[in-house]
Protein backbone atom coordinates (compact mmCIF):
# COMPACT_ATOMS: atom_id res chain seq x y z
CA UNK A 1 0.00 0.00 0.00
CA UNK A 2 1.24 3.32 -0.94
CA UNK A 3 2.04 5.79 1.83
CA UNK A 4 0.87 8.99 2.50
CA UNK A 5 4.65 10.25 1.89
CA UNK A 6 5.34 8.73 -0.91
CA UNK A 7 1.70 9.94 -2.51
CA UNK A 8 2.54 13.32 -1.57
CA UNK A 9 6.44 13.08 -3.06
CA UNK A 10 4.73 12.33 -6.58
CA UNK A 11 2.12 15.27 -6.16
CA UNK A 12 4.70 17.42 -5.29
CA UNK A 13 6.74 16.39 -8.26
CA UNK A 14 3.66 17.61 -10.54
CA UNK A 15 2.87 20.03 -8.68
CA UNK A 16 5.84 22.07 -7.18
CA UNK A 17 8.74 20.37 -9.69
CA UNK A 18 6.05 20.59 -12.93
CA UNK A 19 6.82 16.98 -13.60
CA UNK A 20 4.80 16.02 -16.99
CA UNK A 21 4.89 14.29 -19.94
CA UNK A 22 5.98 16.42 -21.87
CA UNK A 23 4.90 14.88 -25.54
CA UNK A 24 2.63 11.87 -26.42
CA UNK A 25 4.04 11.40 -30.25
CA UNK A 26 1.84 8.63 -32.55
CA UNK A 27 4.09 7.86 -34.96
CA UNK A 28 2.42 7.45 -38.59
CA UNK A 29 3.42 5.41 -41.72
CA UNK A 30 2.44 7.23 -45.07
CA UNK A 31 3.90 4.47 -47.45
CA UNK A 32 0.40 3.00 -47.96
CA UNK A 33 -0.88 6.32 -49.37
CA UNK A 34 1.30 6.48 -52.55
CA UNK A 35 -0.24 7.63 -55.76
CA UNK A 36 0.73 9.08 -58.56
CA UNK A 37 -1.97 11.38 -58.53
CA UNK A 38 -1.03 14.08 -56.14
CA UNK A 39 -4.49 15.93 -55.28
CA UNK A 40 -5.86 11.71 -54.58
CA UNK A 41 -1.93 11.42 -51.88
CA UNK A 42 -2.77 14.83 -50.17
CA UNK A 43 -6.61 13.31 -49.87
CA UNK A 44 -5.44 9.86 -48.39
CA UNK A 45 -2.37 11.11 -46.53
CA UNK A 46 -4.93 13.62 -44.74
CA UNK A 47 -7.71 10.79 -44.37
CA UNK A 48 -5.20 8.24 -42.89
CA UNK A 49 -3.80 11.00 -40.30
CA UNK A 50 -7.24 11.92 -39.06
CA UNK A 51 -8.17 8.60 -38.65
CA UNK A 52 -5.29 7.08 -37.12
CA UNK A 53 -4.84 10.19 -34.13
CA UNK A 54 -8.72 11.00 -34.04
CA UNK A 55 -8.60 10.16 -30.38
CA UNK A 56 -5.15 11.01 -29.86
CA UNK A 57 -6.13 14.13 -28.21
CA UNK A 58 -8.55 12.82 -26.46
CA UNK A 59 -6.97 10.31 -24.99
CA UNK A 60 -4.04 11.90 -24.12
CA UNK A 61 -6.33 14.22 -21.71
CA UNK A 62 -8.00 11.18 -20.26
CA UNK A 63 -5.03 9.77 -19.35
CA UNK A 64 -3.42 13.44 -17.75
CA UNK A 65 -7.12 14.19 -15.87
CA UNK A 66 -7.37 10.09 -14.26
CA UNK A 67 -3.26 10.05 -13.48
CA UNK A 68 -3.06 13.66 -12.06
CA UNK A 69 -0.39 14.37 -14.46
CA UNK A 70 0.06 16.68 -17.03
CA UNK A 71 0.23 15.64 -20.72
CA UNK A 72 1.54 19.06 -22.67
CA UNK A 73 1.62 17.88 -26.28
CA UNK A 74 0.14 15.46 -28.46
CA UNK A 75 2.37 15.22 -31.61
CA UNK A 76 2.07 13.44 -34.82
CA UNK A 77 5.24 12.16 -36.80
CA UNK A 78 4.83 10.88 -40.29
CA UNK A 79 6.93 9.17 -42.64
CA UNK A 80 9.45 11.47 -44.45
CA UNK A 81 7.53 12.73 -47.01
CA UNK A 82 10.26 12.91 -49.67
CA UNK A 83 9.62 8.92 -49.32
CA UNK A 84 6.06 9.05 -49.01
CA UNK A 85 4.88 11.36 -51.99
CA UNK A 86 8.10 10.17 -54.35
CA UNK A 87 5.63 8.41 -56.79
CA UNK A 88 3.81 11.42 -57.13
CA UNK A 89 3.51 13.94 -60.27
CA UNK A 90 3.79 17.16 -59.70
CA UNK A 91 5.90 20.23 -59.23
CA UNK A 92 6.62 20.61 -55.00
CA UNK A 93 5.58 19.18 -52.00
CA UNK A 94 3.66 22.38 -50.45
CA UNK A 95 0.33 20.85 -51.12
CA UNK A 96 1.13 17.83 -48.97
CA UNK A 97 2.58 20.06 -46.17
CA UNK A 98 -0.65 21.67 -46.07
CA UNK A 99 -2.36 18.36 -46.08
CA UNK A 100 -0.51 17.09 -43.26
CA UNK A 101 -0.73 20.89 -41.59
CA UNK A 102 -4.81 20.44 -41.82
CA UNK A 103 -4.65 16.75 -40.46
CA UNK A 104 -3.15 18.94 -37.00
CA UNK A 105 -5.56 21.20 -36.85
CA UNK A 106 -7.99 18.30 -37.59
CA UNK A 107 -6.78 16.33 -34.83
CA UNK A 108 -5.98 18.72 -31.97
CA UNK A 109 -2.45 18.13 -31.98
CA UNK A 110 0.07 21.52 -32.30
CA UNK A 111 2.87 19.98 -34.35
CA UNK A 112 2.67 17.20 -36.89
CA UNK A 113 6.69 16.91 -37.75
CA UNK A 114 7.57 14.42 -40.82
CA UNK A 115 8.01 17.16 -44.14
CA UNK A 116 11.52 15.58 -44.22
CA UNK A 117 14.34 13.86 -46.33
CA UNK A 118 17.16 11.30 -45.72
CA UNK A 119 19.79 12.53 -47.92
CA UNK A 120 23.33 11.71 -45.72
CA UNK A 121 24.48 10.03 -48.93
CA UNK A 122 22.83 11.60 -52.23
CA UNK A 123 19.93 13.37 -53.28
CA UNK A 124 16.95 12.22 -55.44
CA UNK A 125 14.80 14.22 -57.45
CA UNK A 126 12.26 13.58 -55.22
CA UNK A 127 14.41 14.79 -52.18
CA UNK A 128 15.23 17.72 -53.96
CA UNK A 129 12.00 18.90 -54.64
CA UNK A 130 11.32 18.31 -51.62
CA UNK A 131 13.89 20.94 -50.30
CA UNK A 132 13.00 23.16 -51.93
CA UNK A 133 9.34 22.91 -51.21
CA UNK A 134 10.61 23.98 -47.21
CA UNK A 135 10.85 27.27 -47.24
CA UNK A 136 7.39 27.85 -48.48
CA UNK A 137 5.58 24.92 -46.64
CA UNK A 138 7.06 26.36 -43.08
CA UNK A 139 5.99 29.94 -44.20
CA UNK A 140 2.15 28.91 -45.56
CA UNK A 141 1.70 26.27 -42.51
CA UNK A 142 1.86 26.48 -38.87
CA UNK A 143 1.83 22.82 -37.42
CA UNK A 144 4.40 21.40 -39.93
CA UNK A 145 7.61 20.59 -38.61
CA UNK A 146 10.55 20.04 -41.31
CA UNK A 147 13.93 17.72 -41.14
CA UNK A 148 17.06 16.66 -42.67
CA UNK A 149 19.22 14.55 -42.23
CA UNK A 150 22.69 15.22 -43.87
CA UNK A 151 24.96 12.97 -42.40
CA UNK A 152 25.61 10.11 -40.43
CA UNK A 153 28.34 7.91 -39.21
CA UNK A 154 27.98 5.06 -41.57
CA UNK A 155 28.13 7.34 -44.58
CA UNK A 156 29.85 10.51 -44.00
CA UNK A 157 28.55 14.18 -44.61
CA UNK A 158 26.84 15.18 -47.66
CA UNK A 159 28.15 18.61 -47.78
CA UNK A 160 26.03 19.49 -51.09
CA UNK A 161 23.50 18.67 -48.42
CA UNK A 162 24.79 20.62 -45.90
CA UNK A 163 25.33 23.98 -47.95
CA UNK A 164 21.08 23.30 -49.40
CA UNK A 165 20.12 22.86 -45.62
CA UNK A 166 21.69 26.33 -45.03
CA UNK A 167 19.97 27.85 -48.32
CA UNK A 168 16.60 26.42 -46.59
CA UNK A 169 17.17 27.93 -43.20
CA UNK A 170 18.39 31.68 -44.93
CA UNK A 171 15.18 31.22 -47.20
CA UNK A 172 12.76 30.60 -44.58
CA UNK A 173 14.24 33.26 -42.19
CA UNK A 174 13.56 35.85 -44.93
CA UNK A 175 10.49 34.66 -45.61
CA UNK A 176 9.22 34.57 -42.09
CA UNK A 177 10.67 37.52 -41.81
CA UNK A 178 7.94 39.57 -40.13
CA UNK A 179 7.18 37.07 -37.70
CA UNK A 180 11.08 37.20 -36.45
CA UNK A 181 12.08 34.66 -38.97
CA UNK A 182 9.90 31.62 -37.12
CA UNK A 183 9.81 29.40 -39.83
CA UNK A 184 13.55 28.46 -38.58
CA UNK A 185 11.85 27.33 -35.43
CA UNK A 186 10.16 24.55 -37.14
CA UNK A 187 13.52 23.45 -39.63
CA UNK A 188 16.07 20.60 -37.97
CA UNK A 189 18.63 19.79 -39.88
CA UNK A 190 20.59 16.41 -38.48
CA UNK A 191 23.64 13.71 -38.10
CA UNK A 192 22.41 10.47 -37.33
CA UNK A 193 18.67 11.48 -37.28
CA UNK A 194 16.71 8.92 -35.41
CA UNK A 195 13.36 6.90 -36.39
CA UNK A 196 11.39 7.02 -33.40
CA UNK A 197 12.27 10.69 -31.93
CA UNK A 198 8.59 12.13 -30.29
CA UNK A 199 10.50 15.38 -30.05
CA UNK A 200 10.04 18.20 -32.36
CA UNK A 201 10.76 19.52 -34.65
CA UNK A 202 12.99 16.49 -35.87
CA UNK A 203 10.37 13.99 -35.24
CA UNK A 204 9.70 11.44 -38.16
CA UNK A 205 8.69 7.96 -38.81
CA UNK A 206 11.02 6.05 -39.74
CA UNK A 207 10.81 3.53 -42.84
CA UNK A 208 11.74 0.80 -40.48
CA UNK A 209 9.06 1.55 -38.03
CA UNK A 210 5.76 -0.62 -38.34
CA UNK A 211 2.47 1.30 -39.64
CA UNK A 212 2.08 3.65 -36.26
CA UNK A 213 3.14 3.54 -32.90
CA UNK A 214 3.46 5.59 -29.34
CA UNK A 215 6.67 6.98 -28.87
CA UNK A 216 6.61 9.35 -25.64
CA UNK A 217 9.05 11.99 -24.30
CA UNK A 218 8.98 12.13 -20.72
CA UNK A 219 10.42 15.43 -19.14
CA UNK A 220 11.23 16.88 -15.44
CA UNK A 221 14.30 19.33 -15.40
CA UNK A 222 12.28 20.65 -12.16
CA UNK A 223 11.80 17.68 -10.35
CA UNK A 224 15.93 16.60 -10.96
CA UNK A 225 16.27 20.30 -9.63
CA UNK A 226 14.42 19.65 -6.35
CA UNK A 227 15.69 16.60 -5.70
CA UNK A 228 19.59 17.50 -6.32
CA UNK A 229 18.98 20.86 -3.78
CA UNK A 230 18.85 18.07 -1.25
CA UNK A 231 22.32 16.82 -2.03
CA UNK A 232 24.07 20.15 -2.12
CA UNK A 233 27.70 20.19 -1.52
CA UNK A 234 28.08 16.25 -1.49
CA UNK A 235 30.38 14.43 -3.58
CA UNK A 236 29.47 12.99 -7.05
CA UNK A 237 28.69 10.02 -6.48
CA UNK A 238 25.79 10.99 -4.28
CA UNK A 239 24.94 13.13 -6.75
CA UNK A 240 24.51 10.70 -9.39
CA UNK A 241 22.62 8.49 -7.42
CA UNK A 242 20.36 11.25 -6.75
CA UNK A 243 20.10 12.06 -10.36
CA UNK A 244 19.43 8.46 -10.97
CA UNK A 245 16.70 7.70 -8.53
CA UNK A 246 14.52 10.85 -9.52
CA UNK A 247 15.21 9.97 -13.21
CA UNK A 248 14.05 6.12 -12.55
CA UNK A 249 10.74 7.60 -11.32
CA UNK A 250 9.83 9.91 -13.56
CA UNK A 251 10.67 7.68 -16.55
CA UNK A 252 8.08 5.42 -14.80
CA UNK A 253 5.56 7.71 -15.53
CA UNK A 254 6.11 8.32 -18.55
CA UNK A 255 6.43 4.25 -19.19
CA UNK A 256 2.87 4.31 -17.38
CA UNK A 257 1.36 6.83 -19.51
CA UNK A 258 3.20 5.52 -23.05
CA UNK A 259 1.67 1.64 -22.27
CA UNK A 260 -1.35 3.49 -21.40
CA UNK A 261 -2.31 5.76 -24.79
CA UNK A 262 -1.07 2.84 -26.34
CA UNK A 263 -3.12 0.30 -24.91
CA UNK A 264 -6.86 2.99 -25.52
CA UNK A 265 -5.59 3.60 -28.55
CA UNK A 266 -5.18 0.58 -29.48
CA UNK A 267 -1.39 1.34 -31.23
CA UNK A 268 2.06 -0.76 -30.68
CA UNK A 269 3.89 1.52 -27.69
CA UNK A 270 7.09 2.21 -29.24
CA UNK A 271 9.73 3.50 -27.36
CA UNK A 272 10.34 5.92 -24.27
CA UNK A 273 13.03 9.12 -25.11
CA UNK A 274 14.89 10.09 -21.91
CA UNK A 275 15.46 13.52 -22.45
CA UNK A 276 14.99 16.37 -20.28
CA UNK A 277 13.62 19.05 -21.98
CA UNK A 278 13.10 22.47 -20.26
CA UNK A 279 9.98 25.07 -20.42
CA UNK A 280 10.25 28.64 -20.49
CA UNK A 281 8.64 28.21 -17.23
CA UNK A 282 10.12 28.91 -13.98
CA UNK A 283 11.47 25.92 -12.26
CA UNK A 284 11.66 24.22 -15.66
CA UNK A 285 14.84 25.06 -16.63
CA UNK A 286 18.50 22.73 -17.81
CA UNK A 287 20.40 25.86 -16.46
CA UNK A 288 18.48 25.74 -13.37
CA UNK A 289 20.08 22.52 -12.35
CA UNK A 290 23.46 23.51 -13.71
CA UNK A 291 23.36 26.22 -10.97
CA UNK A 292 22.41 23.81 -8.42
CA UNK A 293 24.84 21.73 -9.12
CA UNK A 294 27.78 24.45 -8.65
CA UNK A 295 28.17 26.50 -11.81
CA UNK A 296 27.25 30.45 -11.67
CA UNK A 297 26.06 30.08 -15.29
CA UNK A 298 26.15 27.43 -17.42
CA UNK A 299 28.71 28.03 -19.42
CA UNK A 300 31.44 28.30 -16.91
CA UNK A 301 34.06 26.05 -16.82
CA UNK A 302 33.19 22.90 -16.07
CA UNK A 303 29.68 23.25 -17.93
CA UNK A 304 30.45 20.40 -20.27
CA UNK A 305 31.43 18.17 -17.30
CA UNK A 306 28.00 18.80 -15.38
CA UNK A 307 25.90 18.14 -18.88
CA UNK A 308 27.38 14.51 -19.22
CA UNK A 309 27.07 13.88 -15.79
CA UNK A 310 23.75 15.08 -15.83
CA UNK A 311 22.66 13.01 -18.89
CA UNK A 312 24.78 10.19 -18.35
CA UNK A 313 22.59 9.17 -14.97
CA UNK A 314 18.96 10.36 -16.46
CA UNK A 315 19.91 7.27 -19.17
CA UNK A 316 21.00 4.96 -16.42
CA UNK A 317 18.03 5.33 -13.70
CA UNK A 318 15.95 5.71 -16.83
CA UNK A 319 17.02 2.68 -19.03
CA UNK A 320 15.99 0.74 -15.93
CA UNK A 321 12.58 2.18 -15.62
CA UNK A 322 11.34 1.61 -18.94
CA UNK A 323 10.64 -1.74 -20.92
CA UNK A 324 11.96 0.42 -24.54
CA UNK A 325 14.10 3.55 -24.63
CA UNK A 326 14.96 5.25 -27.66
CA UNK A 327 14.53 9.02 -29.40
CA UNK A 328 17.14 10.81 -28.84
CA UNK A 329 17.52 10.64 -25.09
CA UNK A 330 19.92 13.33 -24.56
CA UNK A 331 19.92 16.73 -23.24
CA UNK A 332 17.84 19.04 -25.36
CA UNK A 333 18.95 22.61 -24.59
CA UNK A 334 17.01 25.10 -26.60
CA UNK A 335 18.08 28.39 -25.57
CA UNK A 336 14.99 29.75 -26.53
CA UNK A 337 12.50 27.87 -24.17
CA UNK A 338 15.28 27.76 -21.05
CA UNK A 339 14.71 31.04 -18.94
CA UNK A 340 18.17 29.97 -17.29
CA UNK A 341 19.82 29.48 -20.54
CA UNK A 342 19.03 33.21 -21.75
CA UNK A 343 19.85 34.73 -18.46
CA UNK A 344 23.31 32.87 -19.01
CA UNK A 345 23.57 34.21 -22.58
CA UNK A 346 22.55 37.58 -21.50
CA UNK A 347 25.43 37.47 -18.87
CA UNK A 348 27.95 36.93 -21.42
CA UNK A 349 28.91 33.04 -19.73
CA UNK A 350 27.15 31.09 -22.75
CA UNK A 351 28.54 30.65 -25.97
CA UNK A 352 27.55 29.47 -29.42
CA UNK A 353 31.01 27.33 -29.26
CA UNK A 354 30.57 26.22 -25.41
CA UNK A 355 26.77 24.92 -26.51
CA UNK A 356 28.79 23.11 -29.39
CA UNK A 357 31.11 21.88 -26.80
CA UNK A 358 28.37 20.10 -24.61
CA UNK A 359 26.97 18.26 -28.04
CA UNK A 360 29.89 16.01 -27.63
CA UNK A 361 28.68 14.27 -24.88
CA UNK A 362 25.37 14.44 -24.26
CA UNK A 363 23.43 17.39 -25.64
CA UNK A 364 21.76 16.94 -28.81
CA UNK A 365 22.69 20.26 -30.70
CA UNK A 366 22.66 23.68 -31.35
CA UNK A 367 18.81 24.38 -30.63
CA UNK A 368 16.54 27.18 -31.06
CA UNK A 369 19.74 29.73 -30.98
CA UNK A 370 18.97 32.94 -32.98
CA UNK A 371 21.57 34.31 -34.94
CA UNK A 372 22.20 38.01 -36.48
CA UNK A 373 20.33 38.02 -39.72
CA UNK A 374 22.81 39.19 -41.17
CA UNK A 375 24.93 35.60 -41.05
CA UNK A 376 25.95 34.26 -44.60
CA UNK A 377 24.57 31.18 -45.98
CA UNK A 378 27.91 30.00 -45.75
CA UNK A 379 28.86 30.82 -42.15
CA UNK A 380 25.54 28.28 -41.32
CA UNK A 381 26.81 26.02 -43.53
CA UNK A 382 29.85 26.22 -41.39
CA UNK A 383 27.93 25.89 -38.43
CA UNK A 384 25.94 23.05 -39.07
CA UNK A 385 29.31 20.83 -40.70
CA UNK A 386 30.90 21.32 -37.22
CA UNK A 387 27.66 20.12 -35.60
CA UNK A 388 27.43 17.00 -37.91
CA UNK A 389 31.01 16.16 -37.76
CA UNK A 390 30.59 16.11 -33.97
CA UNK A 391 27.94 13.57 -34.41
CA UNK A 392 29.62 11.32 -36.86
CA UNK A 393 32.79 10.99 -35.48
CA UNK A 394 31.11 10.59 -31.76
CA UNK A 395 28.67 8.11 -33.29
CA UNK A 396 26.13 10.01 -32.02
CA UNK A 397 22.67 12.19 -33.07
CA UNK A 398 23.49 15.79 -33.31
CA UNK A 399 21.09 18.35 -34.93
CA UNK A 400 21.16 22.07 -36.00
CA UNK A 401 18.12 24.33 -34.90
CA UNK A 402 19.02 28.09 -35.72
CA UNK A 403 17.28 30.94 -36.25
CA UNK A 404 19.12 33.80 -38.38
CA UNK A 405 16.26 36.88 -37.71
CA UNK A 406 16.10 38.69 -40.57
CA UNK A 407 16.39 42.75 -39.26
CA UNK A 408 18.04 41.84 -35.84
CA UNK A 409 21.67 41.85 -34.33
CA UNK A 410 23.44 40.85 -31.03
CA UNK A 411 22.13 42.36 -28.17
CA UNK A 412 18.59 42.26 -30.03
CA UNK A 413 16.13 39.32 -28.94
CA UNK A 414 14.07 37.13 -31.42
CA UNK A 415 9.94 36.90 -29.91
CA UNK A 416 8.77 33.45 -30.74
CA UNK A 417 5.99 33.09 -28.33
CA UNK A 418 4.37 30.00 -26.43
CA UNK A 419 6.43 27.27 -25.98
CA UNK A 420 9.07 28.53 -28.53
CA UNK A 421 10.01 30.99 -26.06
CA UNK A 422 12.30 34.29 -27.18
CA UNK A 423 16.03 33.85 -27.60
CA UNK A 424 18.91 36.78 -27.33
CA UNK A 425 20.46 37.02 -30.75
CA UNK A 426 24.09 35.19 -29.94
CA UNK A 427 27.26 36.27 -31.27
CA UNK A 428 28.69 34.09 -34.10
CA UNK A 429 32.61 34.50 -35.08
CA UNK A 430 33.28 36.35 -37.94
CA UNK A 431 35.63 34.50 -39.82
CA UNK A 432 34.88 32.97 -43.07
CA UNK A 433 34.94 29.69 -44.05
CA UNK A 434 33.53 30.07 -47.33
CA UNK A 435 36.56 28.26 -49.47
CA UNK A 436 36.00 25.77 -47.08
CA UNK A 437 32.36 25.03 -47.37
CA UNK A 438 31.99 25.77 -51.17
CA UNK A 439 34.14 22.88 -51.59
CA UNK A 440 30.86 20.92 -51.75
CA UNK A 441 31.23 16.99 -52.51
CA UNK A 442 30.69 14.14 -49.53
CA UNK A 443 32.85 13.81 -46.46
CA UNK A 444 33.85 10.24 -46.38
CA UNK A 445 32.95 8.38 -43.60
CA UNK A 446 34.90 8.08 -40.31
CA UNK A 447 37.45 5.05 -39.90
CA UNK A 448 35.49 3.42 -37.27
CA UNK A 449 32.31 3.05 -39.03
CA UNK A 450 33.82 0.00 -40.45
CA UNK A 451 32.74 -1.93 -37.63
CA UNK A 452 32.18 -5.43 -39.51
CA UNK B 1 -9.53 0.04 -9.92
CA UNK B 2 -8.53 1.58 -7.05
CA UNK B 3 -7.69 5.76 -6.87
CA UNK B 4 -5.93 7.56 -4.31
CA UNK B 5 -7.92 11.10 -3.01
CA UNK B 6 -4.79 13.34 -1.08
CA UNK B 7 -6.24 16.33 0.47
CA UNK B 8 -4.20 19.18 1.34
CA UNK B 9 -5.18 22.85 3.45
CA UNK B 10 -6.06 24.28 6.16
CA UNK B 11 -7.74 22.14 8.75
CA UNK B 12 -11.82 22.81 9.14
CA UNK B 13 -14.79 20.98 10.16
CA UNK B 14 -15.86 18.75 8.34
CA UNK B 15 -13.27 18.12 5.11
CA UNK B 16 -13.44 14.14 5.72
CA UNK B 17 -17.73 14.15 5.87
CA UNK B 18 -17.71 16.50 2.77
CA UNK B 19 -15.47 14.38 0.68
CA UNK B 20 -17.08 11.20 1.92
CA UNK B 21 -20.46 12.14 0.83
CA UNK B 22 -19.02 12.96 -2.81
CA UNK B 23 -18.02 9.63 -2.68
CA UNK B 24 -20.69 7.54 -1.54
CA UNK B 25 -23.35 9.33 -3.35
CA UNK B 26 -20.76 7.84 -6.22
CA UNK B 27 -21.00 4.22 -5.42
CA UNK B 28 -17.27 4.61 -4.46
CA UNK B 29 -15.99 3.10 -1.63
CA UNK B 30 -13.61 4.08 1.01
CA UNK B 31 -11.15 1.08 1.95
CA UNK B 32 -8.60 3.23 3.66
CA UNK B 33 -7.76 6.75 5.52
CA UNK B 34 -4.11 7.95 7.20
CA UNK B 35 -3.78 11.25 7.79
CA UNK B 36 -1.75 13.63 9.80
CA UNK B 37 -1.72 17.46 10.81
CA UNK B 38 1.52 19.59 9.87
CA UNK B 39 1.54 22.92 11.63
CA UNK B 40 -2.54 23.10 11.23
CA UNK B 41 -1.91 21.83 7.91
CA UNK B 42 -4.57 18.65 7.02
CA UNK B 43 -3.02 16.49 5.03
CA UNK B 44 -4.91 13.53 4.43
CA UNK B 45 -4.75 10.07 1.97
CA UNK B 46 -7.59 8.38 1.12
CA UNK B 47 -7.56 4.75 -0.71
CA UNK B 48 -11.11 4.49 -2.56
CA UNK B 49 -12.81 1.49 -4.86
CA UNK B 50 -14.07 2.96 -8.11
CA UNK B 51 -14.59 -0.53 -9.61
CA UNK B 52 -18.98 0.32 -8.83
CA UNK B 53 -18.37 4.00 -9.71
CA UNK B 54 -21.11 5.69 -11.13
CA UNK B 55 -19.22 8.59 -12.63
CA UNK B 56 -15.91 7.97 -14.85
CA UNK B 57 -12.89 8.82 -13.45
CA UNK B 58 -11.97 11.40 -15.40
CA UNK B 59 -14.74 13.67 -14.04
CA UNK B 60 -14.96 12.73 -10.75
CA UNK B 61 -10.97 14.24 -10.72
CA UNK B 62 -12.76 17.90 -11.92
CA UNK B 63 -15.54 17.10 -9.26
CA UNK B 64 -13.85 16.76 -6.46
CA UNK B 65 -11.23 19.75 -7.06
CA UNK B 66 -14.10 21.81 -7.47
CA UNK B 67 -15.66 20.76 -4.54
CA UNK B 68 -11.90 21.23 -2.84
CA UNK B 69 -11.93 24.73 -4.09
CA UNK B 70 -15.60 25.09 -1.90
CA UNK B 71 -14.07 24.02 1.54
CA UNK B 72 -10.36 25.66 1.25
CA UNK B 73 -8.59 22.68 0.51
CA UNK B 74 -6.63 21.38 -2.27
CA UNK B 75 -8.09 17.59 -3.43
CA UNK B 76 -6.88 15.45 -6.01
CA UNK B 77 -8.59 12.00 -7.06
CA UNK B 78 -5.71 9.47 -9.39
CA UNK B 79 -5.28 6.49 -10.60
CA UNK B 80 -3.40 4.72 -7.81
CA UNK B 81 -1.12 2.83 -10.84
CA UNK B 82 0.87 6.67 -10.98
CA UNK B 83 1.81 6.26 -7.03
CA UNK B 84 2.64 2.23 -7.74
CA UNK B 85 4.73 2.74 -10.63
CA UNK B 86 6.46 5.94 -9.02
CA UNK B 87 7.27 3.64 -5.85
CA UNK B 88 7.29 0.01 -6.18
CA UNK B 89 9.22 -2.11 -8.74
Amino acid sequence: MITINEARETIRMISEANLDVRTITMGISLLDCADSDYKAFCDKIYDKITRKAEHLSRVGDDIAHEYGVPVVNKRISVTPMAIAAAGCRCEDYVEAARALDRAAVATGVNFVGGFSALVQKGITPEDRKLLDSIPTALCETERVCSSVNVASTRSGINMNAVNIAARIVKDTAMLTRDRDSIGCAKFVVFCNAVEDNPFMAGAFHGVGEGDAAINVGVSGPGVVKRAIESVRGADFETLCEMVKRTAFKITRVGQLVAQEASRRLNVPFGVIDLSLAPTPAMGDSIAEILREMGLEQPGAPGTTAAVAILNDNVKKGGVMAGSYVGGLSGAFIPVSEDHGMIEAVRAGALTLEKLEAMTCVCSVGLDMIALPGDTSVDTISGIILDEMAIGMINNKTTAVRVIPVTGKNVGDTAFFGGLLGEAPVMEVSRFKCADFVRRGGRIPAPIHSFRN
Amino acid sequence: MKGIVTVLGKDSVGIIAKICAYMSERNVNVLDIAQTIVDGYFNMMMVVDLNDASEPLASMTVGLETLGRDIGVVVRLQHEDIFNAMHRI
